[in-house]
């Protein structure tokens, strides 16, 4: 036992730092390479999982639904109606395959980080959440233009407002519209991933450190990894609250985009 | 050692810069998902729902097309079955009407029957009357004679036959018969 803790410390040193996130490449000629890390490969899982999953349930839909037709009905609906309908109003169905597919990646890709032997949220690398909230971005300009023509720059950035404020309004505006919103997507969700990802390290790594440095602390390096189960619960809250913000938040942006007046 | 070896490459990687390997591996996997999702999964789902709806809907129509027939046939069967109460009824006053009818018919034949019955009996009585006193005139005849010729004499008896006596005295008998019941 206090071998192994011993080989274990040796093994992962405490405190975790920013390097804990960039694992060496899985495959043996890799080195340092980042095309193939545990990192790519639990991407690649979850693009086939999710794409097995929905194909496998949906192969042959009925108009009763078998168990797993249901799940895959209710993870649709539960988007379209909760959040694509309700944000966005009727047009909102047409973009509900997105923000389901949206919805399902982030949360499956966010899952990595308590599912055990993965363990990292892929999200946690900010790479992932910068595409996401990149597609969005995109996304609310295009729609607004298509939707209000050329006057989209005057809908988007002139509020309706006495004219001597504007001065300070439309650089505010401007700055919250088109350049927060991409960048607090990206971050809100990176950083979350990452917080979470570095406290349970801080947590088990804490407790091999103190268990190795005296005896006397293993009770605290219990209570240290007992607290490390607690805190996977409330990561996988986390993780379901930040998969349904960053979808909720992209359909109110559309919804902003394709509004008739502020 | 190792911490070593972590301290030197700390300095290449800062959370918040992209690695643009991760980039390009991220947006052909999102776009693989975002394809074959978009494409081949939820707008059937659209399709099944709408399907579902349809059926649903469809069903209550059929439901309620069905209960109008029902309706319409239920009130079918009333009105028939009125039509045959009234007809039932008819044919039991027309019954009943032919029942006395038929009394009427027999009773009048049965009085007519009677009557005629009553009138051959009549008859055949006065025939039998007729004969009776005849054949006791004639019997009261002889027998008088022979009282009176028992009484007066047996001779008398030739002379009475002889004379016709005897019947001139019952021709008066009959004439005087009615006058003499009364006296």
């Amino acid at each position: 036992m206090t071998g192994r803790t011993i080989v274990l410390a040796s093994e992962v040193p405490f405190p975790p730092s920013v390097e804990d996130f960039y694992l060496p490449s899985i495959v043996p000629w890799g080195g340092h390479d980042y095309w193939f890390t545990k990192i790519t490969l639990l991407l690649w899982i979850t693009v086939a999982m999710l794409i097995i999953f929905f194909l496998v349930a949906y192969r042959k839909p009925k108009l009763v639904p078998t168990k797993r037709q249901w799940l895959a009905e209710s993870i649709y609906g539960f988007v379209r109606n909760n959040i694509a309908v309700d944000m966005i109003g009727k047009e909102g169905v047409r973009f509900a395959p997105y923000l389901t597919t949206l919805f399902c990646f982030i949360f499956v890709m966010n899952l990595w980080g308590i599912v055990p032997m993965a363990q990292i949220s892929p999200n946690s690398h900010i790479a992932f959440p910068i595409i996401l909230a990149l597609i969005s971005w995109v996304m609310f300009i295009y729609l607004g233009f298509k939707k209000h023509g050329i006057g989209y720059i005057k809908f988007a950035l002139v509020p309706p407002a006495p004219w001597f404020i504007l001065p300070i309004l439309v650089p505010i505006e401007f700055f919250s519209n088109f350049i927060v919103r991409p960048f607090s997507l990206a971050i809100r969700l990176f950083a979350n991933m990452f917080a979470g990802h570095m406290l349970l390290l801080v947590f088990t790594l804490g407790g091999f450190a103190m268990i190795n440095a005296n005896a006397l602390l293993t009770p605290i390096s219990i209570l240290s990894w007992l607290m490390t189960i607690a805190l996977t619960f409330l990561d996988f809250a986390v993780i379901a609250l930040q998969a349904y913000v960053f979808t909720v938040l992209t359909a109110s942006y559309i919804q902003g985009s394709l509004a008739e007046s502020h | 050692m190792k911490s070593v070896d972590y301290l030197a490459s700390e300095a290449e990687h800062s959370p918040i810069v992209p690695l643009w390997q991760e980039l390009v591996l991220g947006s052909i996997a999102f776009a693989i998902i975002c394809f074959v999702l978009m494409k081949f999964v939820f707008p059937r789902m659209e399709e099944t729902f709408r399907a579902r709806v349809d059926a649903i809907e469809g069903g209550i129509k059929r439901a309620e097309t069905a209960q109008a027939e029902a309706n319409e046939l239920l009130e079918q069967y009333r009105a028939q079955l009125a039509e045959a109460r009234t007809e039932a009824a008819r044919i039991r006053d027309e019954a009943r009407a032919d029942a006395e009818g038929i009394r009427q018919d027999v009773l009048a034949k049965a009085r007519e029957e009677s009557d005629r019955i009553i009138a051959a009996g009549t008859e055949q009585l006065a025939a039998q009357r007729e004969s009776i006193v005849r054949e006791l005139r004639a019997e009261v005849g002889t027998l008088a004679v022979d009282l009176a010729g028992r009484i007066v004499g047996e001779s008398l008896a030739d002379e009475a036959r002889n004379r016709g006596t005897v019947d001139r005295f019952i021709n008066e008998l009959d004439a005087t018969g009615p006058t003499g019941g009364r006296r």
